[in-house]
């Protein structure tokens, strides 16, 4: 019933009523729930926390290659078949060997993050798995039509006719789009919790549909992530043939090569910055806390000042660049609003201010960034068709690579610890969710070293995959040349 | 039947499909490892690898269909298995990366060569270590070594008990079985008679243990689990056992006068008869002291959960098909006779990019997005992906991307 009165809860409705029920839920459910297993004492849930952390970040730039890479390979196959122009079948063949290998690493690191879902969290399973596992159902079976058609696409070139080739990588985009939103409807209900009441520490009088689509959250953090896929896997692939550019590899295949994911990033990470106006304003309605941990704003605040950079302690950000209402003006797009501070919520309820600042800060700023070069490359190409023509352009293309991933990770961190102390916002602590199980410092040892054998792994095969010869059926001599063994 | 016990029967049916597929997968990986080091076992270490090369991730897939329907149906169940059974899961995850990996490895490395070794080594093991690990979770369950509770059981006797082990020795057995009579079928196919022979040999081999431990694994439940070998023995758990045996003893039969694809399905009906004689036995406990009935989750969630189930498996049975459809036809085989159809170079039409409306989707769909609310906002976002979308293809027309300034073409 609390619930459904937050649900309830319409964009029109003042954030000051808002907040005061999310502190009565707060308050009511910490002292009340008591979880379908008994809550347990774990000496290390910092660990847990910290395993759990790893496993995302390895996994979400994995993900992000889910959902776009796909859309480029297939744009640039659907190239060869208009054209029957021989290169851009090179392309697509090499890049799809890509695919498959990021998407074998994905498959694992993915079925860890399930697994460790039950052995360190299985408090929040076993009190919510009824609310939220049905999205987990329906992403196994997007996971299955990815892994069925990704393995047909992969291993049928040459065998089956280029349109049909084709139409089979279709299944693999959709199913990418379909596995984000499954699973990000997880996430967006654990950020605004509906759809259950709690009796005894059960859910019961579950609604599952409306827990995990019927929720405000939902739409802007898929559409804020599928961005972000696009812009990381755009630049990362960008930054390989920026560098190839920039070492003097500039045939006509490495032209397509770095235009195509280029140009890609370049759109999606300008529209990223008004996407995530609308995210930062949902937010701003959902989790009042979190937003002010964002900025580092203590007391309740009308027309809040932005800070840029700087460090917050007691209360207040020092050494900061302030913006006059800007936070009032990002939040809520009026510079007199009244911004909810950290200070409205005990000092047991707030989340690490600085950890959840610089990562956002980290993010925004690489997002402003990518956006920029995003702009520049836009117009040069839109004007010219050609690339910009400056080696500072190139080396920005080759940073944007990593720098994307550092600002999705930080994006994460961002939303992940910005919840703290909740797993459910408002209704389960993060405490109070993990395993009573000894041995986690082992597990994360041993986790540690295997990510680490993984991405050596990783990075080895990415490396012989650009090192094999083209294999381009009556070559043009400009390739074969630029390409030579070297 | 009540709507609770469904998805405990979902679950079975995922855990013997992927006994069936993935079981195989792995056993291929034993196979790999036993072939030895050096130039003679090389072309079963090949034909282990590329012969799963392609279904691995769709077999894996069966494993997250049953994690995910326990935790959706049966949470407390799930919660307690998972906090209990957390070293053997732990291992079984670590298996399923590295395994993985070595995939991903495989589809980088230019020659089968050049991941040998080590690499090859790590493939194998980690292909024995987890069907065992999981063996144990299911032996865990089965001999009732889960209480209800976070952690609430022994972290290593729960796992490291005589029926746990059985269970684990047990299932890499079967794997490697299943792996030897699906690879001999594949061998001939390929017209491969040394390598049919070979696997042929193995699958008889492997199939005597699998069938001596089946045996000396009943004497030792006899002794750690009674209630468990009790129900196996009796009513109609006896009769999943019988039928379990009789596909076994056929399945031999059928490979020894090398009739592969009968051998195929009656594996797996031994296979998938054993499962249903775990979930006989096990009835009406999910765990000690929990019921099926009680474990489960809440009306609307089963039934949202077997709807999307039936709508998934929809899409899913049809796509199933054509994967091992094209596997089992040799579509994927290194010898199959490859039909290059090309496409016949045609000059590209030149099309006007649409500027004017990549234009007034992003006019429009910015300050929707930033101002609007509801309908409006929503109307605002789609004209975003849109506008990202429509000028992706638009600048990347072959006319732009074909052109090239001579002073790009030139180095440095």
């Amino acid at each position: 019933m609390r619930q459904e009165r937050r649900s309830r809860q319409s964009g029109s409705s003042s954030v000051k009523v808002l907040s005061i029920v999310i502190d009565l839920v707060a308050h009511y459910a910490s002292t009340l729930i008591a979880a379908a297993l008994a809550p347990v004492e774990q000496d290390h849930l910092l660990q847990a926390r910290q395993m759990q952390a790893l496993s995302f970040a390895v996994h979400i730039p994995l993900v992000c290659f889910g959902i776009a890479f796909p859309s480029m390979v297939l744009l640039v196959e659907a190239l060869y078949v208009r054209t029957g122009d021989e290169l851009y079948r090179t392309l697509a063949k090499r890049w799809s060997k890509v695919m498959i290998a990021l998407f074998a690493v994905g498959v694992v690191t993915g079925t860890i993050l399930s697994f460790e879902l039950g052995l360190l969290w299985p408090n929040f399973m076993a009190t919510f798995g009824d609310v939220f596992g049905l999205a987990f159902g329906l992403e196994g079976f997007s996971f299955f039509i990815e892994a069925i058609f990704i393995a047909i696409y992969v291993y049928s070139w040459d065998r089956i006719s280029p349109r049909r080739h084709l139409l089979c990588g279709i299944p693999v985009v959709v199913a990418g789009i379909t596995g984000s939103l499954f699973v990000i409807s997880v996430n967006a209900w654990m950020n605004r919790p509906s759809g259950f009441r709690l009796d005894h520490g059960r859910a019961v009088d579950v609604e599952p549909w409306r827990a995990l689509f019927g929720n405000a959250h939902l739409w802007p953090e898929l559409t804020h992530m599928y961005f972000a896929g696009f812009i990381v896997t755009g630049f990362a692939v960008a930054a390989v043939y920026a560098w190839g550019w920039l070492k003097g590899r500039r045939g006509r295949y490495e032209r397509v090569a770095l235009a195509v994911p280029l140009t890609i990033a370049a759109l999606a990470a300008p529209v990223q910055l008004v996407i995530g106006d609308w995210i930062a304003r949902r937010i701003t309605e959902d989790q009042p806390t979190k937003l002010a941990a964002l900025e580092g704003l203590g007391p309740t605040t009308k027309g809040a000042d932005l800070h840029v950079l700087g460090w917050y302690e007691d209360g207040e950000v020092r050494y900061g660049i302030a913006f006059p209402d800007g936070l009032a003006l990002l939040a809520k797009h009026d510079p007199n609003a009244t911004i909810q501070g950290l200070e409205a919520v005990p000092a047991q309820d707030r989340p690490p201010v600085n950890v959840v600042r610089v990562a956002f800060q980290t993010m925004v700023g690489i997002g402003t960034l990518m956006a920029a070069l995003g702009v520049v490359h836009l117009f040069t190409w839109f004007r010219r068709r050609r690339f910009v023509e400056s080696r500072w352009f190139l080396l920005g293309v080759v940073a944007a690579g990593p720098l994307s991933v550092v600002a999705l990770v930080a994006g994460w961190v961002t939303t992940e610890v910005g919840r703290q102390p909740w797993v459910v916002y408002g209704v389960m602590r993060t405490s109070e969710a993990v395993t009573g199980a000894g041995g986690i410092p082992v597990g994360y040892a041993t986790l540690v070293i295997v990510y680490a054998g993984l991405g050596g792994a990783v990075a080895w095969i990415l490396l012989r995959l650009s090192r094999r010869p083209l294999d381009v059926r009556d070559e043009p001599p400009p390739i074969l040349e630029s390409h030579a063994p070297r | 039947m009540p709507l609770a016990d469904v998805p405990a029967i979902l679950i079975l049916v995922g855990v013997a499909a992927y006994i069936v597929f993935a079981g195989a997968d792995f056993g291929a990986g034993l196979w790999y490892l036993l072939a030895g080091r050096g130039p003679r076992g090389r072309p079963v270490r090949d034909f282990s690898y590329h012969a799963m090369a392609p279904v691995w991730e769709a077999n894996h897939v069966w494993l997250i269909f049953v994690l995910v329907v326990t935790w959706t149906a049966y949470p407390t169940a799930f919660g307690s298995i998972a906090s209990t059974l957390a070293v053997p899961l732990f291992i079984a995850a670590v298996g399923i990366i590295l395994r993985g990996t070595t995939y991903a490895l495989r589809s980088g490395a230019a020659a089968d060569r050049d991941t040998e070794g080590a690499t090859g080594f790590v493939f194998g093991a980690s292909s024995i270590l987890t069907p065992f690990a999981l063996g144990t979770v299911i032996g865990g369950i089965a001999a009732g070594e889960v209480p209800v509770g976070n952690a609430a059981g022994d972290l290593a006797t729960s796992w490291l008990n005589p029926t746990s082990v059985v269970i684990g020795v047990l299932a890499v057995a079967t794997s490697g079985y299943l792996a030897a009579v699906y690879l001999a079928g594949d061998a001939r196919r390929e017209e491969q008679p040394d390598l049919a022979r070979a696997f042929r040999a193995r699958a008889m081999a492997m199939g005597l243990i699998a069938g001596i431990l089946a045996v000396a694994g009943l004497v030792v439940l006899r002794a750690d689990a009674r209630g468990l070998f009790d129900d196996l023995t009796s009513g109609a758990g006896l009769g999943a056992v019988l039928v379990s045996a009789a596909a076994g003893l056929a399945t031999l039969g059928l490979v020894r006068s090398e009739r592969y694809e009968p051998a195929r399905v009656s594996a797996a009906l031994a296979v998938a008869a054993i499962v249903a004689g775990w979930g006989i036995a096990q009835r009406p406990d999910l765990l000690p002291g929990l019921t099926i009935e009680e474990g489960a989750a809440g009306h609307s969630t089963l039934v949202a959960l077997l709807v999307s189930i039936a709508a998934g498996l929809v899409v899913l049975i049809p796509s199933l098909m054509l994967l091992y459809g094209l596997v089992l036809r040799g579509r994927f085989d290194a010898t199959a006779s490859v039909a290059v159809e090309q496409s016949p170079p045609r000059p590209a039409r030149v099309r006007r990019p649409p500027v004017i409306a990549s234009g007034a989707l992003l006019l429009a769909g910015a300050p929707l997005t930033l101002f609007g609310e509801g309908v409006l906002l929503a109307i605002g976002v789609l004209a975003l992906v849109l506008f990202v979308a429509m000028s992706a293809l638009a600048l990347l027309q072959p006319e732009a991307l074909g052109e090239r300034s001579s002073r790009e073409g030139s180095r440095p």
